[in-house]
């Protein structure tokens, strides 16, 4: 080891980062707040209706906005007449592409550090139209009703262009994306066809998933003003910082005098992850107006301006050994998107990581459409990636007479498939046994259709559940110890309902050695230090990696105001570690000193810790990743060909767990929004004229009180040492795996493999 | 006459267009009542008329005049929970909150409708006067509560444990 190592290594037993990842965090294992069932922080305000939202910022004079919607997908406006909405009552003024104050397009996701717009698409800068329900007029009233009675009396005509409205069609012309969220759209490890024509096992199949909508109970939302030339913004956002940076881009003013604040958001699931058109097109409004604007959008509007999961088309073929193990997998496939986004919906990553194969080949497309951008949605990738490739391992168990579970027992690799790293940490098969064993898996039957109760037909099913793990870089957080040796912990990062304040207050409290009581986590706002995206299943560990940074800084700084009357003297930072209200010396119990004793001997109100987060290099290093075990059993009638979900199970591998309630709601959130998506959820797109034709909750049908049967979720514990915390995310994993799990569980249900989601009862009849 | 919003009189708005929804909200601040697709469909805006539940954002205001609103709000006093929103926290039953005071709302009206004997489409005995809440119950009666973070579990297991008991309650596991 180089003396830079130990050096470094030494750094590292307080920090957790010296090379990230490279010594485990000295959190794991050690007993404090974390792994608490805690109720949520914010629990009494939600409860009470207390928690205030974007659309609920009171101000002044205040403004209500709607939204005058484009008819056709692409093409021009030829005439806009707005004189009947401008002399309706109330109104104050319309805002179209004439009088629009000029803007930069936003600079799209990835493009730049904090770029987050959906789409690098002008917004109302001219007369043209790329898809149907763009916006072509605000209007300013002041009143909500007066505001929408008028937009309803906007005249709009159009000279309509050809547009690229069938999926169908645009498949054929489509094309590999420059890359797929980082990685390259295709990836060849040997003649995969080859081995697969070659196999004695194989199958060979097409899978196909909706649009689907995050659909959010909160409608997209801000509350906008200026002040002296500088921009409030109450938003329901995902990506605080990215929304900042990406609207003073483009209104050109510096990105200090834009703030976001977003202290509670009433769900996001990555619908609100980026910049869309309606929080800029308040903004202009508000500016235009010189008064505060609310535009808090129609539920129509959400599906309008914000977009959501793309369709799919998958081919998964697997060629096997007798045994079962994999001479051949592929994965390859087609998205819609659009040329002006980046959202590639990686259905193939689940593929890269998960199994052992002799010749892997993967390949993602796209085909390009005029429609509104679409966007990452909850595991984006991996919840329709996995539901094509666990149907199919589902078939391939099946022709092998294999138990699917045991066919998953011989494919476990050593190694990551791909990339050949480490694994920093892999407990599939323990999901399995811990799942099977609680969930009764041998009660399964075999033969499919074998199993029934009168009308209805049952059947159990079992699919894998994978999602990265992931920390995103830029994030920085500031620790405030205060002389009563209570400390606030800040970061611009968000809460959707993940319980963030919750768990980082826990977290906080241990890295700090404090009761967590004496830990407030503020977050919500651009002028606390920056925050990262809440999506990847990122946040936990990003803010983690940021606070673990501002304690060895606080701690640093303690030690020098300590001096040489401390306990602490000439002990160095590589010797100490917070414990117990204060610094105390590694393995000398009685060496020690408190937080308010080190601050009023010194003469000091408070101590502040500024520091980034190290970048996330522990991605490159090691493979990265959660899974699960998904059980479900279903019932269909054989009569309506209606299926219900009856017992469902989830056992998960995603390192430490710090709060087992937020964390089970986490869990078992992702698996009815996968039951959605397994059973209910498709966003209808009219390939005639580019609309959207269920803009609704009515016609978009999420899972309600009677499609969600009682859910377990179980974990294996087990902290991953390359992260922070030891813990990996867990927001998104829930989702992935449980099309297949559904899927399969019809097929031993009924006999019929449903490849088209979702499996509505006309498929099953 | 007034409307009485959380007992407190409350002038009926000129505009005939106001939903009771936007009343609330617009008008009055009192921004517990959700607005999630102001068309009848999620049940974020429900509250109580004169005990039962009603979607606000498809009454109008102007039919609420002499009559009795409950908001989230008005269902405990200043600084007290009400027992629903204790057990909300206890059995976890939401995760962003947006949903959750209609789910609130809906239940109070829900146990009140069960006690009169209404049944619902999984009432096996519609001539019943005591009708057990069990889970179905529950699950039936709660379907017009949309809550798309998927906190339905810890919501049937609060609402059970307030209006059935904790005994009864059959909770999902962990």
């Amino acid at each position: 080891m180089s003396l830079l190592d130990t050096v470094r290594d030494a750094a590292g037993r307080l920090t957790g980062h010296p090379e990230p990842g490279a010594v485990p965090d000295p959190l794991i294992g050690k007993p404090g707040a974390i792994g608490r069932s805690l109720p949520r922080i914010d629990g009494p305000r939600k409860v009470r209706g207390a928690a205030r939202f974007a659309a609920e910022v009171p101000a002044d004079g205040l403004l209500y906005a709607a939204v005058a919607y484009s008819a056709i997908a692409r093409g021009r406006i030829a005439f806009l007449d707005t004189t009947a909405a401008e002399r309706a009552p109330g109104v104050v003024l319309v805002m179209d592409h004439r009088n629009a104050p000029r803007l930069k397009p936003p600079a799209l996701f990835m493009t730049k550090p904090q770029a987050a717009g959906a789409s690098d698409l002008p917004i109302m800068q001219d007369d043209s139209i790329h898809w149907n329900g763009e916006a072509v007029a605000v209007v300013l009233a002041h009143t909500q009703e007066q505001a929408e009675h008028a937009a309803a009396l906007v005249r709009a005509t159009y000279e309509e262009a050809p547009a690229t409205l069938d999926f169908e069609a645009a498949k054929r012309r489509s094309r590999h994306p420059d890359s797929v969220m980082g990685e390259k759209p295709v990836l060849e490890q040997g003649d995969a066809e080859r081995a697969l024509a070659d196999a004695p096992v194989s199958v060979d199949l097409i899978f196909r998933t909706p649009r689907h909508s995050h659909a959010a109970i909160e409608p997209h939302a801000v509350t906008a003003w200026w002040e002296d030339g500088a921009l409030v913004l109450h938003d329901a956002t995902q990506v605080l910082n990215g929304v900042r940076w990406t609207l003073a881009d483009m209104f050109g003013i510096a990105e200090d005098r834009v703030r976001v604040l977003s202290p509670f958001v009433g769900g996001g699931f990555g619908g609100k992850g980026s910049l869309w058109s309606h929080q800029v097109l308040a903004a202009a409004a508000a500016k235009l107006a010189g008064r505060p604007v609310r535009l808090n959008l129609s539920r129509e509007g959400v599906f309008r301006l914000a977009g959501g999961r793309t369709p799919t088309e998958q081919r998964v073929a697997l060629g096997a050994r007798e045994d079962g193990t994999l001479l051949s997998l592929i994965h390859t496939g087609c998205v819609a998107m659009t040329p002006h986004n980046n959202c590639p919906e990686q259905f193939t990553f689940p593929a890269r990581h998960l199994y052992r194969a002799d010749a892997i080949r993967l390949e993602q497309s796209v085909a390009d459409m005029d429609m509104l951008a679409n966007t990452f949605m909850r595991a984006p990738g991996e919840s329709v990636g996995t539901f094509a490739l666990e149907c199919a391992l589902d078939e391939l168990a099946e022709k092998l007479s294999l138990d699917p579970i045991e066919l998953r027992r011989r494919l476990e690799p050593e190694r990551d498939p791909t990339s050949g790293h480490e694994f920093s940490s892999r407990h599939l098969l323990r999901c399995f046994e811990m799942g099977a064993e609680r969930f009764g898996w041998h009660r399964r039957a075999p033969t499919p259709g074998t199993r029934r109760e009168g009308e209805w037909q049952i059947g159990l099913g079992v699919a894998t559940a994978t999602y990265p793990y992931q920390r995103m870089p830029g994030g920085a957080a500031r620790i405030v110890l205060n002389r009563d040796g209570r400390a606030v912990v800040s970061m611009a990062s968000h809460e959707m309902g993940m319980g963030t304040a919750t768990a980082q207050s826990q977290a906080a409290a241990d890295r700090l050695g404090l009761p967590v009581e004496d830990v407030t986590f503020e977050y919500g706002d651009t002028s606390l230090p920056a925050g990262t995206i809440a999506g990847g299943s990122s946040q936990t560990a990003s803010i983690a990696a940021a606070v673990a940074a501002a304690a060895a800084v606080l701690a640093t700084e303690l030690l020098k105001l300590a001096g040489n009357d401390s306990p602490l003297a000439g002990l160095g930072v590589d010797e100490v570690e917070m414990r117990d209200g204060g610094i105390g010396a590694r393995e000398q119990p009685d060496r020690h000193e408190r937080y308010d004793s080190i601050l009023r001997r010194a003469g000091r109100d408070e101590l502040v810790a500024d520091a980034k987060a190290p970048p996330p290099r522990e991605l490159k290093r090691w493979s990265m990743h959660s899974f699960g075990a998904q059980f479900c059993e279903v019932r269909v009638s054989a009569v309506t060909g209606e299926v219900r979900v009856s017992r469902f199970l989830g056992a998960f591998d995603c390192g430490r767990i710090l709060n087992p309630r937020t964390a089970a709601s986490q869990f078992r959130g992702g698996i009815i929004m996968g039951l959605g998506l397994a059973l209910t959820e498709e966003t209808q797109f009219d390939p005639r004229s580019g609309r959207i034709m269920n803009p609704s909750l009515a016609e978009y049908h999420v899972p309600v009180h009677m499609d969600v049967p009682p859910i377990e979720v179980v974990w294996t514990e087990q902290p991953d040492p390359r992260a922070p915390l030891g813990a990996r995310g867990i927001g998104e994993i829930g989702i992935t795996g449980v099309g297949a799990a559904v899927a399969n569980a019809v097929y031993n249900a009924t006999g019929r493999r449903i490849r088209d989601l979702p499996i509505t009862p006309d498929k099953l009849l | 006459m007034p409307i009485l919003v959380n007992d407190r009189p409350v002038f009926v708005p000129d505009d005939a267009r106001v939903s009771l929804l936007d009343l609330l909200r617009d008008r009055l601040e009192l921004f517990g009542t959700k607005k999630g697709c102001n068309q009848g469909a999620c049940g974020a805006c429900t509250v109580l008329l004169d005990g039962e539940r009603v979607l606000s954002c498809l009454t109008l205001a102007a039919q609420c005049e002499g009559r009795a609103v409950v908001t989230v709000e008005g269902l405990a006093a200043d600084g007290a929970l009400h027992p629903l929103q204790q057990a909300f926290i206890d059995h976890d039953g939401f995760q962003c909150g947006y949903c959750t005071p209609g789910q609130i709302c809906s239940a109070i009206g829900m146990a009140a409708e069960a006690a009169r004997g209404m049944p619902s489409v999984v009432t096996a005995d519609l001539e019943a006067t005591d009708i057990l809440l069990d889970r179905d119950e529950l699950r039936e009666r709660m379907s017009g509560n949309l809550c798309r973070c998927g906190a339905h579990n810890g919501i049937i297991d609060a609402i059970g444990e307030v209006f059935r008991g904790p005994e009864s309650a059959g909770g999902a596991p962990r």
